[in-house]
């Protein structure tokens, strides 16, 4: 067991250091948050930042575009971004983070050549169609369906809960094929051009306020069968791949980011006097110990994924559920902090504690997580 | 930076386990428990071969002249079978205490809290134990005295040998028992799960019914913070780190074990299900080497002091 880093990595980091240094002053300034033009505009120019350093796609194999880094060097660079302020993976988050991976592994070359570079780049936008109304937690469930017709797949149904949405160029699209089948056998995995025609976008308001995701309606929209990934009704497969990745990596950076919000949240208990309150420092302490450990499972995890050549193991079902609780206590004892002024809309710490709620349900519930936990970890048996 | 066990520490943990399951299986924790609290001295000098208590002692003081993961690893499995005794006074007291090292001599202390375990049965006493009363102890294999808050000094002024001489004992003890505390956490998970796949009511096993898999599964996500806290903290030896791996591992360890104990229904609260003995044990050493206040307030004062990360 070694937490120390090796000079490569050490000099990785400093390298990285500097740069984020020389860089992020020249930023522009952050659009308004329902500003979504603006935020994609944003957040596809600090991609291109990223790409132009060479820091793209670190964690990308290197055929795929990718620097090939290993996982903890992705790690560094997850910590130090964060430590620095550099902006969020935000509109760029499903193509990073699971979209990419996933062509990266299931696609053939043609399909990488054409989907990964502008991901990389900066240059598109993509997003997630998994969820529909009638199937979020029950997945496989799900009724878009999509013919074949000539070279096409005709896809009609709707799908919900899609982030990004509005200013998304493609979509990592789940439909039906074969509806006589078995419900997990008869799903395919397409990538599906948000511009096509038949795609209205509906945005959702969340409770929070904002307009980050959005219905989404598909009526007799054609996308090109050598837009699908992986075999026809191989889907469901290919599926697991996408949120092994989206449980595996996704909350790395924010852990980092939630530790910096405690040590905020107990230096603004010392400055308006709550921090006298000896209930409140023994619960700040709590999450002190509880973020620390969950730094050092990050780490653990990573290094494991590092002896398995990186694939990310079930071990993200464990630290999302821990995790997501956490932030949520986190932003709750945030509001013990301020007092009245918690149910100001103007205090960030109120916008991001009504947005840690979604922690809990996003990317697969904590119940469902659970459920992970204990079939495929524990091995106790599905019920039925 | 490999977070990882290495092949050596992984051939270690398995060679304790190994030893204690030989010498401290199921059967022997029945047995103890029907003969009472006498502490196996054949046992404590097998250990002292085995390099348990000078696991940590330099090799040129006849030493296994290893670091503090390893022991962490080794009280782990101890945790893992809830092996009885004082066993961390007297690895701490190897190199200082003469046969403490191997097993030859029994040695405990007198804790910070004012508690003795093992006083009666303990060849060499550290600190100052006069006036010591004994309780009748809730845990069936640890005696335990209570000594009067006018007497009994902790031992915070002696140093233990070894890589990490410079930190007074009270941390040490604490993560330690924080060792301790995951092996049984892990145990208690594994006794639930085992007992989930195999008792069957409306015609299924119990592990199929989602509010049971659902204990279980937040039995092994706390174990899982808790090992990363506590081995994290064998590797920085940082105060701050212990005592987060404390607090995590004392919920892990209490926390299973009563969930472990749900999870057995009328049989996990009879005297012949071992899930108390592992509750028993998991109360007992919350009590050691300071408290879960005492954590969190060191964990607090580390976010406000600006030279925590
Ligand atoms: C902020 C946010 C962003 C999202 N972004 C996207 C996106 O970009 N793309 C996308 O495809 N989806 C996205 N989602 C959808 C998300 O994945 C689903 O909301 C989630 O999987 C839950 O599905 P559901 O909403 O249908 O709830 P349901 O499945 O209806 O669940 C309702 C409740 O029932 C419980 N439940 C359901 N089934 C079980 C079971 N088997 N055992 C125990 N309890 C159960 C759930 O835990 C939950 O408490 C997003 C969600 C949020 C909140």
């Amino acid at each position: 067991m070694d937490l120390t880093y090796t000079p490569e990595e050490e000099e990785f980091r400093a390298r990285l250091r500097e740069w984020l240094a020389e860089v992020l002053p020249s930023l522009p300034p952050k659009p308004s948050p329902d500003d979504w033009p603006g935020r994609r505009a944003y957040d596809l120019g600090w991609q291109r930042m990223l790409y132009d350093a060479g820091y793209a796609g670190l964690h990308w194999p290197v055929d795929a575009g990718g620097r090939g880094a290993t996982p903890t060097q992705h790690l560094i660079y997850l910590e130090e971004t964060e430590k620095a302020g550099a902006p969020y993976v935000g509109a760029n988050f499903v193509g990073l983070l699971h979209a990419g991976p996933t062509i990266a592994s299931e696609g053939t070359p043609a399909q990488r050549a054409r989907w990964l570079p502008p991901v990389l780049r900066g240059e598109e936008v993509w997003c997630q169609g998994f969820s529909e109304p009638d199937a979020g937690s029950d997945l496989a469930a799900l009724r878009t369906r999509a013919w074949r017709d000539g070279d096409d797949y005709v896809v009609s149904g709707s799908k919900i809960w899609t982030s990004h949405a509005e200013v998304a160029d493609w979509c990592e699209l789940l439909v039906r094929t074969d509806p006589a089948a078995p419900k997990h056998r008869g799903i395919s995995w397409l990538a599906m051009p948000m511009d096509a025609p038949g795609i209205t976008v509906r945005p959702l308001r969340t409770l929070a306020g904002s307009t980050e995701f959005a219905e989404v309606f598909l009526d007799e929209v054609r996308v090109p069968v050598s837009h699908r990934l992986g075999a026809e009704n191989d889907g469901w497969r290919v599926t697991m791949v996408t949120l092994s990745y989206e449980r595996g990596t996704a909350f790395v950076g924010e852990v980092v980011a939630c530790r910096r919000v405690l040590g905020e949240v107990a230096r603004e208990a010392r400055k308006n006097g709550r921090w006298d309150d000896p209930a409140l420092r023994r619960r700040l302490g709590g999450l002190n110990a509880e973020f620390r450990a969950l730094w050092r499972l990050t780490q653990w995890n990573v290094s494991e994924a590092q002896r398995n050549g990186g694939v990310p193991g079930v071990g993200g079902s464990v630290f999302k559920l821990r995790y997501s609780h956490a932030r949520q206590e986190l932003y709750d004892a945030a509001a013990e902090v301020l007092g009245p002024e918690a149910l100001d809309l103007g205090r960030q710490w109120t916008l991001d504690r009504l947005s840690s709620l979604s922690y809990t349900i996003a990317a697969g519930t904590s119940q469902i997580q659970h459920n992970i936990v204990a079939e495929r970890i524990l091995g106790l048996p599905k019920g039925r | 930076m490999d977070f990882q066990l290495t092949d050596d520490q992984r051939a270690l943990k398995a060679g304790v386990r190994e030893l204690l399951a030989g010498r401290f299986g199921r059967e022997r924790l029945r047995a103890a428990v029907d003969e009472g609290p006498r502490l196996d001295r054949a046992l404590w000098r097998e250990l002292g071969e085995a390099g348990f208590f000078a696991l940590r002692l330099p090799e040129a003081d006849g030493g296994v002249g290893l670091g503090l993961p390893e022991a962490v690893l080794a009280f782990e499995e101890a945790g893992r079978v809830l092996l009885p005794g004082p066993l961390i006074a007297t690895h701490l007291a190897a190199g200082v205490v003469d046969g403490a090292a191997t097993g030859e001599t029994v040695v405990t202390a007198v804790d910070g809290g004012g508690l003795v375990e093992w006083l009666a049965e303990a060849d060499v006493v550290r600190g100052d134990a006069t006036g010591a009363e004994p309780l009748r102890p809730v845990d069936p294999l640890t005696p335990l005295h209570r000594v009067p808050v006018s007497g009994g000094a902790g031992l915070t002024d002696v140093r233990p040998v070894g890589s990490t001489g410079a930190l007074p004992t009270a941390p040490l003890t604490s993560l330690f028992t924080a060792a301790e505390q995951l092996g049984t956490a892990a145990r208690a998970c594994e006794t639930a799960v085992q007992h989930a796949r195999t008792r069957e009511q409306f015609g299924q096993p119990i592990g199929a019914f989602q509010a049971v898999k659902h204990l279980c599964a937040q039995m092994l996500v706390r174990v899982e913070l808790a090992r990363a806290a506590v081995y994290a903290a064998a590797v920085t030896a940082d105060p701050v780190d212990i005592a987060a791996a404390r607090l995590l591992a004392d919920e892990a360890a209490v926390r299973g074990a009563r969930d472990c104990l749900q999870v057995h229904g009328g049989m996990g609260f009879t005297w012949e299900s071992d899930v108390h003995l592992c509750l028993k044990r998991a109360w007992t050493r919350t009590q050691r080497a300071g408290t879960a206040t005492e954590s969190e307030e060191l964990l607090a004062a580390d976010l406000v002091s600006g030279v925590g990360r």
